[in-house]
């Protein structure tokens, strides 16, 4: 296809007797950003390292913009621009050698209107273990991108950062993506993976249980939706009337939850319930599974 | 400026920023030769003959076996050399950038003992300078290049500690730098020969100050030269990115080939 960046084709990664990736299928097209989620040990990361080129494949096919990572090393470098979990930088070097090092090794000119961009101003002599975890997260972030490669690999770029930071790198994210970049972003945040990509894979020991977007997702579910009800007398909680399409009704502080696959029905009965029995409506909710709850129910059974 | 200038310039500074390394590279080898010139010259006023060779092999020491591979390793722990390859970072810049900086800092260490000690303490100058630069600088090739081979092939920070002392603690004592190695224990003689500080200090005091010696010069500096550049080179077919990446093109045990150019010369003296 012409648009697509990155095919992985029946991936597979062993180490030893423990298959690890075993025949992964997924292709990201130019301009998405494309999550990879899973439980630890579900093989993302073993995925990530072999598109790095950090780790040779056992079989199948890796290819970024028609160059294969574990063969292409050289051509592969100036292509993918990378943040890695771990921190990546020498303790004592500053931001700016930072960026003058990683830019010259990628014969480009150093970016230091990334820092500034980055929120790192003021920053550029600090060296990196002076620099808070959001700070260095930035940083990282920033190096990256300096190289303007196609495509951007995230390795759980907001873990342990602050709100307003997580605010500011997905805008920047967003940013990229408006840019034409192509993100493949791994993370445990469901919200950040609902929130911040256009199509997930969800990975589970080592296969690849689901694709799609969030939403699609979200809704191939078991089909149930969640309506969630508040009244002033509280007549629900106590009530168990066999509702229509309900299959299951938890409370949940103030609100009584009812997963609903036929939500139209259900709705109108329990308004007519309230009604006949004079309680008043405060709050009503209906809601799709999040796919924090999809992912829960792939991943647990 | 070029990746090289650049990944250099940050190395050099590092030497000075890290507290650990400033220590190895300039206050210990510094510190160890004022007390040797006030303590060591005053029981044996023969000591001042080969003080300077002997502060400045044991400077070079200090910085390139003692100093450098701690961290090499830490960093390739911490998950750096991950982040160099990806950046196209090459292996041959990791290694040999520190090597040549380390290299830097212990010449200046060594430029400062070889001026200073005459003028406070007695210390003999060099009487050829052409032969003791050419020899400072083998030496320091040579250390550094066992530096990075033992940074290499330490699986972790104390293992490394553990190799550097396999190296430095003989050293000091039968390497010829304490006292000379004619006046060493027969039995102990010939594996003096397996220490490239003996050899140094043999060529030191053989070229650089024309004074006699038990071992063979040109094939000192035959040995001395060829096992710096087995050392590096091992280095590099050795060299692993990652500590949790196992797969590396040869068993550390490899790394022993370094040696032997030393254990031949045990027999060729």
């Amino acid at each position: 296809m012409e648009d697509q960046v990155l095919l992985v084709k029946d991936f597979r990664k062993v180490y030893g007797d423990f298959v690890a990736v075993d025949g992964v299928n997924f292709e990201v097209q130019r301009g998405e950003i494309f999550g990879l989620l899973g439980p630890n040990g579900a093989g993302k990361t073993s995925t990530l390292e072999c598109l790095e080129g950090l780790r040779q494949p056992d079989g199948g096919t890796l290819d970024i913009l028609g160059v294969n990572p574990a063969r292409e090393p050289h051509k592969l470098r100036n292509l993918i621009g990378v943040q890695l979990q771990s921190s990546g930088l020498p303790a004592t070097m500053t931001a700016r050698e930072a960026m003058r090092f990683f830019c010259a090794y990628h014969g480009v000119a150093p970016r230091d209107d990334l820092l500034e961009r980055l929120g790192l101003q003021g920053k550029q002599d600090a060296q990196f273990q002076g620099l808070s975890t959001g700070q260095q997260r930035r940083l990282s972030l920033a190096l990256a991108v300096a190289h303007k490669p196609p495509v951007i690999i995230l390795d759980e770029p907001t873990a342990g950062l602050d709100v307003s930071s997580r605010a500011e790198l997905h805008a920047l994210m967003q940013e990229l993506r408006d840019e034409g970049l192509t993100i493949i972003l791994a993370t445990h945040d469901m919200a950040e993976a609902e929130k911040m990509t256009d199509r997930v894979a969800i990975l589970l020991k080592g296969k690849i249980v689901a694709t799609g977007s969030p939403t699609e997702l979200t809704a191939t579910g078991a089909g149930f939706t969640k309506v969630s009800v508040r009244t002033e007398r509280a007549v629900l909680m106590d009530n168990h009337t066999a509702f229509p399409a309900v299959s299951q009704r938890i409370i949940r502080e103030e609100y009584v939850i009812y997963w609903s696959i036929d939500p139209g029905p259900t709705v109108a009965a329990i308004l007519a319930h309230l009604s006949a029995q004079d309680d008043k409506l405060i709050d009503l909710r209906v809601e799709r599974p999040s796919l924090e709850e999809r992912f829960l129910e792939l991943t647990t059974g | 400026m070029t990746a090289f200038m650049h990944h250099f310039a940050y190395e050099f500074k590092t030497g000075l920023r890290n507290p650990s390394l400033l220590m190895i590279n300039y206050l210990f080898p510094l510190g160890f030769f004022a007390m040797m010139g006030f303590v060591m010259t005053a029981i044996n006023p023969l000591f001042q003959a080969s003080m300077v060779p002997a502060m400045v092999i044991f400077a070079i020491v200090a910085a390139t076996v003692l100093g450098m591979p701690g961290p090499l390793v830490e960093a390739r722990e911490a998950g750096i050399f991950r982040s160099y390859k990806i950046n196209g970072v090459p292996a041959l810049s990791i290694l040999a950038i520190p090597g040549l900086t380390t290299g830097f800092h212990a010449l200046i260490t060594a430029a400062i003992i070889t001026l200073t000690a005459p003028l406070f303490f007695g210390g003999h100058a060099p009487v050829n300078v052409g032969a003791f630069v050419g020899i400072t600088l083998l030496t320091a090739f040579t250390c550094a290049a066992l530096g990075m081979l033992i940074s290499v092939i330490s699986a972790n920070s104390r293992a490394t500690i553990l190799w550097s002392q396999l190296v430095f603690l003989p050293s000091m004592l039968i390497g010829g730098l304490m006292m000379p190695l004619d006046v060493l224990p027969e039995a102990v003689r010939p594996f003096s020969a397996l220490l490239p500080t003996s050899h140094a200090m043999q060529l030191f005091t053989g070229w650089a100050y024309n004074e006699p010696t038990v071992f063979n010069l040109p094939v000192s500096a035959l040995i001395l030269a060829l096992s710096g550049m087995l050392a590096f080179a091992l280095s590099i077919y050795l060299f692993n990115w990652d500590t949790h990446n196992q797969i590396r093109r040869g068993h550390p045990l490899m790394a022993l080939l370094a040696l032997a150019p030393y254990v031949v010369s045990m027999f060729l003296k």
